[in-house]
């Protein structure tokens, strides 16, 4: 029952109303979702990611090229007639109906026998935790149970696709890390292909199989969390995953899987990535949390400004030939003055660090 | 483009009857003023329209009589508005109700009263013996006007008041602004889309009042009433015709004006959240003399209604004014069946006009299908049309094969239905956008149809839009006057109709009769449409989801 879904050279032009200008929101957009997957389209507004999801729903069509599902074309299928369901960012509940009418009312559109219907709704309802809620009207609940309602609303369908439109912005800090874990263990457990469209990258670290990171209606790295986390394709992906230090380098030497990459400032030898060939205009990417403050490091440089942050201090540092890092101490763990104008010597953590085109 | 069966097919439908039932009746008048009286393509009509002085003055004297009602309207409208949304003056339920019941009141009923005081038997021109002075003309004219359309502005001007977040006003006052200049330099400013808007609102309606004039403009001759006895009364139908074009280009400019300028320059903005009361931008001093105003006008309004009562119930008024209800027996007598007409006809034409319009608006904010734009201007345009140029319209187009309907109850219905569409249309739309897409989206994307969603889903949740559009259009229908002279028959008459020849033939009580009659269905209409939405329940869930 769980589907999988080919999108094949997704173009989606609009026109702009005011300027009359055409806006490429999508633009050879190529992937397959497998079967039971949740995939997470990530990236920044405007990016295409939430055009993407309603062409996928039916709502938008695309310019060209075509969505397959299970090797159907369904590229100009209706949205009713699509065997998916969204769960909405507004959540978008019937403020007419209370929460077992909401819940049921896309069974009516199934073939359904009343028993079943039953059943479906009762193992929904308690999959979910609104036992005890069903007669109460949307504007009754909770932010929470407003989303358990919405959650529902699409599973008990058992659609072949499911789709989340940033289902957890409009929910407070707390709430949203439970209801990620909560959206996770049903997914899995009902085995269902998925596709999540968020901004946020910790959102779609948690939850995602794969994620499909966005920029300008492209497609910049698809990846699992790990490798989009430990090997950002390009620039763009590793300031979006808050990769703050982005330096330029060359490869100047490469053997044995490691590379020598050299910097205005230092020279520093990382894990050697196969496939990029050129060897000049090199981004080297350092996390803030990889620099260390260490008497033995061979990188020299000068604090310019502190921030205290709590756990650690944010420190700014200019290296001699005008580079500037920024990293993440932890306090208490330094001897030495930290404050703006003293000189400190730096390692970085090898180990974890990598380079990109 | 994908293909949906529901909206391919109802917007053809609802062209082809705007098509029909809108744009043939203004073809045929166009046609007819073209024609000279054998039939013959002639431009005599609007010749005569320069060289005849008398024609030329009609049309100024409504120009005259627009802009001075406009003027004036929007003066009052603003004062009662700034009362009720910026003072903390007390009787507000009152003020309300004194600036809204004019506009569900029926036609002739106010310059009814009028004549009844000031006319040249009237009770107050009798008391005073007052011998030089005449009721009858601009003066007149002015005052039943205003008194009629201020509501107008009052309540354009007041949602403008209410739509400027409070805040903006605060943090004027925060930096040290006093009230007055908070005032003249934030309020006002703010809220100067929404006066221009009441002010061309005032000037159409007045333009195309025809109620009015035919009582009291004596000899300030002005074209709705013109083109009415120009059409009827001496046959020369293409002068007529000529006359009632002429009366659509103000209408028509001011509309166009009004909605695709004045409107975009709007500040307000729909959050659907409810704003906070805002602060008393008045002193004491000021907030006596705006008082007394709004109170004084109140009062004077009031006593007018009082005055049309009393009529009703007195013998032979200026003559013998005691206590008698002959003239409720007179009426019912004479006026039973065009009062049962006129509500049947109300009855049947509501719904269809609301439905109509509730479909209009659902596709054009909703959906995307060719033709769009057209079909929401188009579906519009009546709101801009007078209803003589709708009744003269209707005459000439539907008098012949294929269409023939002259005569029947179904082309006093046709009309009201086409003729109050843009009422439904406009309460729909202002309801759906407030409403998020996504609900709708929703249903579709868990397979309901196009026509599932629009029953299940936009209808409950825009009920309270819908039945107060549906109030309103029956309101409509009931007063309707200019449109439905041209097309009531001895078999079919309307109450309005009936009131103007009773008042005609100098019969003022039983016309008071009638007036009263009407104003006492129209708040029943009113008391049920607020049994049925109950205190808004709906509207506040839809608003707060």
């Amino acid at each position: 029952m769980s589907s999988e879904v080919r999108l094949e050279k997704i173009r989606k032009v609009f026109r702009d109303s005011h300027t009359g200008q055409d806006v490429v929101a999508v633009s050879e957009f190529s992937l397959t979702i497998r079967r039971g997957e949740l995939l997470t389209l990530l990236g920044p507004s405007g990016c295409g990611k939430t055009t993407l999801l309603r062409m996928l729903a039916g709502f938008e069509n695309p310019t060209g090229g075509d969505i397959y599902l299970d090797d159907k074309a369904i590229t100009s299928l209706p949205p009713n007639k699509r065997n998916s369901a969204m769960v909405f960012q507004s959540y978008a509940l019937f403020p007419h109906m209370n929460v077992l009418q909401n819940i049921s009312y896309g069974l009516k559109f199934r073939n359904i026998g009343s028993s079943e219907k039953q059943d479906r709704l009762d193992q929904i309802i308690h999959i979910v935790g609104l036992k005890g809620l069903e007669t109460r009207r949307p504007s009754e609940l909770s932010g929470g149970q407003q989303q358990r309602v919405a959650l529902a609303r699409a599973l008990v369908v058992q659609p072949g696709l499911l789709l989340f439109d940033e289902p957890l912005s409009n929910l407070d800090a707390k709430l949203r890390e439970s209801m990620r874990y909560e959206i996770r263990r049903i997914q899995r457990s009902l085995n269902i292909t998925a596709v999540y469209v968020t901004h946020d990258q910790v959102e779609a670290m948690s939850l995602s199989d794969r994620v499909v990171v966005m920029n300008k209606g492209r497609v910049e790295q698809v990846g699992s969390p790990r490798e989009i986390y430990r090997y950002p394709s390009s620039r763009f992906v590793a300031d979006f995953m808050g990769i703050s230090n982005l330096i330029d380098c060359d490869l100047v030497a490469a053997s044995g899987g490691r590379a020598t990459l050299k910097t205005a400032d230092f020279e520093i030898e990382v894990e050697e990535r196969q496939n990029i060939r050129s060897k000049t205009g090199l981004c080297l990417m350092i996390r803030p949390e990889d620099i260390e403050v260490d008497p033995a490091g061979n990188i020299r440089g000068e604090i310019i400004e502190t921030v205290f942050l709590g756990e650690r201090f944010e420190v700014l540092i200019e290296l001699p030939n005008r580079t500037l890092l920024t990293a993440r101490l932890k306090a208490g763990a330094y001897q030495q003055d930290l404050n703006p104008g003293s000189k400190v010597s730096l390692r970085l953590l090898s180990e974890r660090l990598t380079y990109a085109a | 483009m994908r293909k949906d069966k529901f909206v391919i097919f109802s917007s053809v439908v609802i062209l082809a009857l705007l098509v029909v039932f809108v744009g043939f009746p203004i073809f045929s008048t166009f046609k007819l003023s073209l024609s000279d009286s054998s039939g013959l393509f002639s431009l005599s009509s609007y010749q005569s329209l320069f060289e005849k002085p008398w024609l030329r003055k009609s049309f100024f004297n409504s120009l005259l009589l627009g802009s001075m009602t406009a003027s004036i309207s929007v003066l009052v409208g603003f004062v009662f508005a700034f009362v009720i949304a910026r003072t903390r003056v007390k009787g507000k339920p009152f003020l309300k109700f004194m600036a809204t019941l004019p506009i569900i009141s029926p036609p002739f009923m106010l310059s009814l009263s009028v004549i009844l005081l000031f006319g040249k038997s009237g009770f107050v021109t009798r008391l005073f013996g007052i011998e030089d002075f005449s009721i009858y003309g601009l003066p007149g004219l002015l005052l039943v006007q205003t008194i009629s359309l201020f509501p107008l502005a009052y309540l354009t001007i007041l949602g403008v008041l209410q739509g400027i977040e409070s805040s903006v006003e605060d943090a004027s006052l925060d930096l040290g602004a006093s009230r007055l200049r908070t005032f003249l330099l934030i309020t006002l400013p703010l809220s100067v889309p929404g006066i221009l808007s009441a002010w061309l609102l005032v000037f159409v309606t007045s333009l195309a009042d025809f109620a009015t004039p035919m009582l009291l403009s004596g000899k300030f001759d002005v074209l709705s009433v013109q083109a009415y006895l120009q059409f009827t009364g001496s046959g020369n139908l293409p002068l007529g015709a000529a006359l009632s074009n002429l009366l659509l280009i103000p209408c028509v400019t001011a509309y166009i004006l009004q909605k695709y300028y004045v409107q975009k320059k709007s500040y307000v903005t729909v959050t659907g959240k409810p704003q906070k009361a805002a602060r008393d931008l008045t002193s004491r001093p000021v907030r006596i003399i705006l008082s007394a105003f709004v109170f004084g006008a109140s009062l004077f309004t009031l006593a007018l209604y009082l005055t049309c009562l009393a009529g009703c119930f007195t013998k032979s008024w200026g003559i013998d004014y005691t206590w008698s209800l002959e003239n409720f027996a007179y009426v019912w007598q004479v006026g039973r069946q065009a009062i049962l007409d006129t509500l049947l006809i109300s009855i049947i034409a509501t719904p269809f006009a609301t439905m109509l319009g509730l479909l209009i608006a659902f596709l054009v904010i909703r959906k995307e299908f060719f033709g769009k734009r057209f079909l929401d201007v188009f579906a519009m345009f009546p709101f801009a049309l007078p209803g003589t140029a709708i009744g003269i319209g209707y005459v000439l187009a539907f008098n012949n094969h294929p269409i023939l309907l002259t005569g029947t109850a179904l082309i006093i219905v046709l009309a009201f239905v086409f003729r109050n569409m843009p009422v439904a249309i406009e309460s729909a739309k202002a309801s759906l956008i407030q409403i998020d897409k996504s609900i709708e989206e929703a249903a579709t994307n868990l397979g309901a149809s196009t026509h599932r969603v629009f029953w299940e889903i936009t209808l409950p949740m825009i009920k309270p839009a819908i039945f107060t559009g549906a109030a309103y259009i029956f309101v409509h229908c009931m007063t309707a006057v200019s449109a439905v002279i041209f097309i009531v028959s001895a078999n079919w008459n309307h109450m309005t109709v009936l009131t103007l020849n009773q008042t005609e033939m100098l019969r003022f009580s039983a016309a008071a009769v009638l007036c009263l009659i009407l104003i006492l269905i129209v708040l029943a209409a009113f008391g049920i449409l607020r049994l049925i939405i109950g205190k808004n329940a709906i509207a506040k869930e839809i608003v707060h989801t």
